[in-house]
């Protein structure tokens, strides 16, 4: 059982409020992935979370227990560091097998135990190498290891991947959501990328300076975003947010209208512009529209490879059913 | 080129000669010392015979028989031990705290422990001998313990601070994850990863232990007197007997040299601070 509970949470370094009031919940086995902008606080919560860091004031609750002054070795938890934070002296075996040997586990159980998840992570290889002797992918591997051999109530990772390649990347993203799959253990994962967070999480949680924007599904946060901030935040390319009589006219502060949801013609729409850049992915093309009296140029995707080039004349037409619009406070309009 | 080439061979053979000299330069009083060592009285003050002399061993023999040496060499031992214990003791846990909690004022700590160096140790002279003979220490081995601890814990202090600081706090951090309590940290963590810094601190806490005079020769007479002390009561009222003198200085500095010999490779890389990982 992992249920997380977060109750008027609060966090200051000195003086300075990096974590105002905060509610949160995360129910028992879901991936709940905390995303913002650096220096959000995404880490700082996930550090009050497994309790290396205190909390200014509020409670925190696993499996409705209060554990606010826990400390981090009796909470349950286990985590995964973005510098893997593995014990340099001790050998991938010893490093694996180290919060078995703290809990006292009989050696032969350890063994099996250590055997078994080496295998899984496809390290059986390299059990007798030091950290210092194994590539960025693997040490992440014995760090992974290392927190899943004893069933700890949750997991935590503070953006286990960001010093990985991109190709790496993705290989290990899919590895820990099928661990989740596998494992059916609360996950709580720390990120700035926001792939990772729509193609891993149950949840995801938006922050910014230490406030939850919003809380939902991937699809939820992507289809209705509930102000500005989101909106531009989710989804890759960004959503294009867009000022002025076009926005008025829909009766809102700001209209956003996401990339594939623009209709693109040489004749006639509503926004006429010319085609900056045009980056061909094979699968899509992205154009980067220069529109007049728009500042920021307008993306639009367009299935398959399309024939456009820079200094073509083209008209817009937003899909009207997915505009979204925001007030003059930011919040989502309906 | 050729400036280059000129310069190149210049530095091969120019630099190694002048560290020959100066090394000669500083080795020479410690040769003359030993060497001295092993003349007698009357052929220690004669210049005409500094290389060339009959050596005798009656010094030594001199020292053990009359002076009581092993006594002194075990007082040395004793205090320079416990003196090194109980500063890591202390040492270890302080500079670990403020390695991996530091607060605002750990810099401001920091440099008022290294403060207390800079009081004259002439200046509390006096309240010393009184206090520790109104309390009945004077002249105690605890007491010789605990001066050469206290003047060594600032520097002890230091030296690990430095060396904890290199250890990434992630890995103690994972190590609480891990299920470590503090001792746990110190024990399973700490104590590994630092053991080269503890060891050429420990190494030279006891150097200096040994090597301590100024306390050592004031607040011991019999009981509690170092090797330091030894030397120092080695004046006779009709002038000094060099040879003798030499033979006991040689004798009192001669294990410290040999340990810090065979330890050479901890202690440059103790002094060189930090520079090992
Ligand atoms: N120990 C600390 N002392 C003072 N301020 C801190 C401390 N740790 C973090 N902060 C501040 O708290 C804020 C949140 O930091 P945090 O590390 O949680 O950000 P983050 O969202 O994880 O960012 P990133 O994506 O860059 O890792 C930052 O403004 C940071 O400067
Ligand atoms: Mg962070």
């Amino acid at each position: 059982m992992g249920r997380i509970v977060l109750e008027k949470v609060t966090k200051k370094f000195g003086e300075v409020e990096v974590i105002p009031p905060l509610d949160l919940t995360i129910e028992d086995g879901e991936f709940a992935v905390f995303v913002g902008p650096s220096g959000c606080g995404k880490s700082t919560l996930l550090r009050l979370i497994a309790g290396l860091e205190e909390v200014t004031s509020g409670e925190v609750k696993i499996d409705d227990a209060t554990v606010t002054e826990v400390p981090p070795s009796k909470r349950g938890l286990a985590m995964v560091f973005q510098s893997y934070a593995l014990y340099p002296h001790m050998t991938v075996r010893k490093n694996i097998a180290f919060p078995l040997r703290m809990e006292k586990m009989p050696q032969s159980e350890i063994d099996a135990k250590v055997d078994m998840a080496a295998k899984s992570l496809n390290l059986t290889d390299y059990l007798d190498r030091k950290p210092g002797q194994l590539s960025g992918g693997q040490r992440q591997r014995v760090a992974i290891g290392r927190a899943i051999v004893r069933q700890p109530e949750a997991f935590l990772f503070d953006e286990p991947l960001s010093n990985l390649d991109a190709a790496l990347r993705v290989g290990m993203r899919l590895e820990i959501s099928e661990l989740h799959q596998r494992l059916e253990t609360t996950m709580i994962y720390v990120t700035h990328d926001q792939v990772e967070a729509m193609t891993m999480a149950d949840k995801i949680v938006v922050l910014q300076a230490g406030v939850i924007e919003q809380v939902g599904s991937p699809l939820e946060l992507y289809e209705r975003p509930q102000n500005r901030f989101v909106a531009g935040f989710i989804g890759s390319p960004k959503m294009n947010l867009i000022e002025g009589e076009a926005a008025k006219k829909r009766g809102a502060q700001t209209m956003g209208m996401r990339p594939e949801h623009i209709a693109v013609s040489t004749e006639a729409g509503e926004f006429k512009g010319t085609v900056g850049v045009a980056e061909h992915l094979g699968s899509d093309t992205f154009l980067h529209v220069h529109i007049d009296g728009i500042e920021e140029h307008v993306t639009v995707r367009q299935r398959g490879n399309v024939n456009f080039k820079y200094g073509d004349t083209v008209y817009l037409t937003p899909e009207e059913a997915n505009v979204h619009k925001f007030g003059a406070d930011g919040l989502r309009i309906d | 080129m050729a400036i280059v080439a000129q310069h190149t061979k210049f530095s091969k053979i120019a630099w190694p000669v002048l560290a020959w000299v100066v090394a000669l330069i500083f080795f020479f009083p410690i040769a003359y010392m030993v060497m001295t060592s092993f003349k007698t009285d009357a052929d220690a003050v004669k210049p005409e015979l500094l290389f060339s002399f009959t050596p005798t061993l009656d010094n030594y023999a001199n020292m053990t028989d009359n002076y009581d040496y092993w006594r002194f060499a075990t007082n040395s031992l004793i205090t320079a031990t416990f003196a090194t214990l109980f500063t890591l003791v202390v040492s270890v846990p302080c500079a670990y705290a403020m390695a991996f909690n530091p607060t605002r004022a750990t810099k401001d700590i920091l440099m008022w422990m290294l403060s207390t160096k800079m009081l004259p140790a002439a200046a509390v002279l006096y309240p010393m001998i009184f206090m520790t003979k109104s309390l009945g220490l004077y002249d105690t081995k605890f007491l010789i313990v605990m001066v050469l601890s206290l003047i060594n814990l600032p520097i002890a202090i230091w030296m690990l601070f430095t060396y904890f600081k290199d250890i990434p706090k992630d890995i103690i951090e994972a190590g609480q994850m891990d299920g470590l309590n503090t001792w746990g940290e110190v024990r399973e963590i700490l104590i590994p990863l630092a053991w080269g810094g503890i060891a050429s601190t420990a190494l030279l806490v006891f150097i200096f232990c040994w090597n301590e005079a100024y306390w050592t020769v004031r607040l011991t007479t019999t009981d509690a007197a170092t090797l330091s002390k030894l030397i120092e009561g080695n004046r006779a009222p009709e002038g000094l007997f060099f040879g003798r003198l030499s033979a006991v200085s040689t004798a009192a500095v001669g294990p410290i040299v040999v340990l810090g010999w065979f330890c050479q490779k901890q202690l440059v890389q103790g002094l060189t601070f930090g520079a090992v990982k």
